[in-house]
């Protein structure tokens, strides 16, 4: 679920079933799973950020504690997504590259994916 | 007050600004630049030219960058520098001391010394935003470029070039193409790949001389051209520290990015660290590398106490759309799956893997069209990950978190140390 939230706040659609229609959902957090374990995967948003630090034209950037991406300013050159020991940068398709930014611009305070979690298995919560 | 001076305007020095600016808000520092320009990316120069950036998007950091960071930019070219009075000497003759300086002075396009290259007229190297310039000047709808050098800033800049010209070839030495970068089998994918682009290739290709618009090889064969590009190799720009701080290829540097001599720094592609994916001292001349070396000088310089001491090669390239990812050294025993986009169903889709691994370590790794998760190995490479901790077979496979153990994925993903 977390994946079709995450792809339907990037929309501004008011229905998610209706804004997914015959999408691809490129969502920005991912499922990885097998044998029965699954769990999300999606920026850390750390402390020390490579692909910030690697970025080569300053498109990923830190707002306070939030890295964020500037697509105007992203070249596609994936040198974020061989830095991020993650694998919580995708391409996006249309260039530029994608990560969570906590639905700082998109919603209300609370990612998306917290939200939409029926298992209450993402948290949204500061950490030292 | 510490007066901190850094030589270079790029990825290195302004990683070096901000180092800096972690520690010491109130220091004076001192950028030092021989180009006319605000901070710009080098490695968006062929972006420029194939018209998906401006000259204005090119900027590396907000016009603000030296306002917000408290530093200076003066555009003139250090000429010299006094270790022993402690002070850069700049090519007027003007002075300006340091108690903390960074050499970030790049690399240097070089020249083979051919035989009548003086004949040519229109030529140029592709390094820096000048020369992208000038070349954009001289290319023309039925112009021939030839392009001497089939590595990274060779293709880029036939890629960038190539609605801009009648006819690119480029031409070698060397039998493949990015040797820095590619095994033969993703060097002859990529090859075919670019030609089908429309690039014409003279491999194995040794000039003799050139002779106006003429390139005359050793086969007597003549290569008729409208402009050249040497884009043969680059070497470390050392001039200034010899005789000051130990240089090898490049100016040696230790994980806190300090050089021999005292109180003088280095970073980017004019220094030379331990590459921990070989043990080596190697020049590792590209960005990401050039920042992290730049910013941990700068933390040390003012007075904090950093070491980045990960260093290892790593490339993130397109051409036309194909990409590929490289990092590491190429040694040990080889995993390999892929297509060449010439078998069957999978035709059209090139997909090409090959990891290296030796001694319970990865050691390198080439990905051509599926790029996807390919930090998760860029991270093992870096951190010497043991590969029995791991589910290898699987992160072979796939790369993914799946493969550490429960313990460790806790650790990556919630930060919390179980």
């Amino acid at each position: 679920m977390c994946e079709y939230y995450c792809a339907f706040a990037g929309t501004n659609g008011k229905d998610m079933a209706r804004a997914l229609k015959d999408c691809d959902i490129k969502p920005r957090i991912n499922i990885e799973e097998a044998d029965g374990i699954s769990f999300a995967v999606s920026c850390r948003h750390c402390r020390e950020p490579l692909c910030v630090k690697g970025c080569i034209t300053g498109a990923l950037g830190m707002d306070g504690t939030v890295i964020t991406i500037d697509k105007d300013r992203c070249v596609g050159c994936y040198t974020c997504i061989t830095l991020c020991p993650y694998g919580a940068i995708s391409a996006s398709g249309d260039g530029a590259v994608q990560k969570c930014e906590l639905c700082v611009s998109t919603s209300e305070g609370i990612p998306a994916c917290v939200r939409g979690c029926p298992n209450g298995a993402i948290v949204y919560e500061e950490r030292a | 007050m510490k007066k901190y001076v850094i030589i270079g305007n790029s990825a290195a020095g302004i990683g070096a600004v901000e180092g800096i600016r972690r520690i010491d808000a109130k220091g004076e520092i001192t950028v030092i630049t021989n180009e006319p320009y605000h901070t710009y990316s080098r490695p968006l120069i062929s972006y420029l030219l194939l018209g998906k950036v401006t000259e204005e998007k090119m900027k590396y950091r907000a016009d603000s960058f030296y306002d917000e960071h408290g530093c200076k930019l003066v555009h003139e070219t250090a000429a010299l520098i006094d270790s022993a009075a402690k002070q850069v000497i700049l090519s007027k003759g003007s002075r300006i001391p340091y108690d903390k300086l960074l050499a970030a002075t790049g690399s240097l396009a070089v020249i083979p010394p051919f035989e009548g290259l003086g004949t040519v007229k229109d030529k140029t190297t592709f390094m820096s935003l000048d020369d992208a310039k000038k070349l954009d000047k001289m290319l023309g709808a039925d112009k021939h470029v030839l392009i001497v050098g089939a590595g990274l800033i060779g293709l880029k800049c036939a890629e960038g070039i190539i609605k801009k010209a009648a006819r690119i070839t480029v031409l070698d030495i060397a039998s493949g193409i990015l040797p820095n970068i590619l095994d033969d089998g993703g060097a002859k994918l990529v090859l075919r790949y670019l030609k089908s682009k429309g690039i014409v290739f003279a491999l194995n290709a040794k000039i003799k001389r050139f002779d106006g618009n003429n390139a005359v090889l050793e086969s007597e064969d003549k290569i008729n051209f409208d402009i050249l590009v040497l884009a043969s190799g680059v070497r470390p720009n050392t001039a200034l520290l010899d005789k000051i701080a130990d240089i090898k290829r490049g100016i040696l540097i230790n994980e806190r990015s300090e050089t021999s001599a005292p109180d003088i720094y280095a970073a980017g592609d004019c220094a030379e660290a331990l590459d921990v994916s070989s043990g080596k001292s190697r020049v590792m001349a590209l960005l990401p590398n050039a920042y992290m070396q730049g910013e941990c000088a700068g933390i040390n310089m003012a007075g904090g106490d950093k070491i980045f001491d990960k260093a290892i090669p790593m490339n993130a390239v397109g051409f036309f759309g194909l990409h590929i990812v490289t990092a590491g050294s190429y040694d040990g025993e080889v995993y390999e799956e892929g297509t060449d986009g010439t078998d069957g169903d999978k035709t059209g889709e090139v997909r090409y893997k090959r990891l290296f691994y030796k001694d319970n370590a990865l050691n390198g790794y080439i990905l051509i069209g599926d790029v996807e998760k390919a930090g998760i190995y860029t991270s093992l490479i870096r951190e010497r990950t043991p590969l029995d901790t791991i589910d290898f077979p699987l992160i072979c496979e796939k790369p993914g978190l799946m493969a550490f153990t429960q313990n460790e994925r806790s650790a990556k993903l919630g930060g919390i140390n179980t």
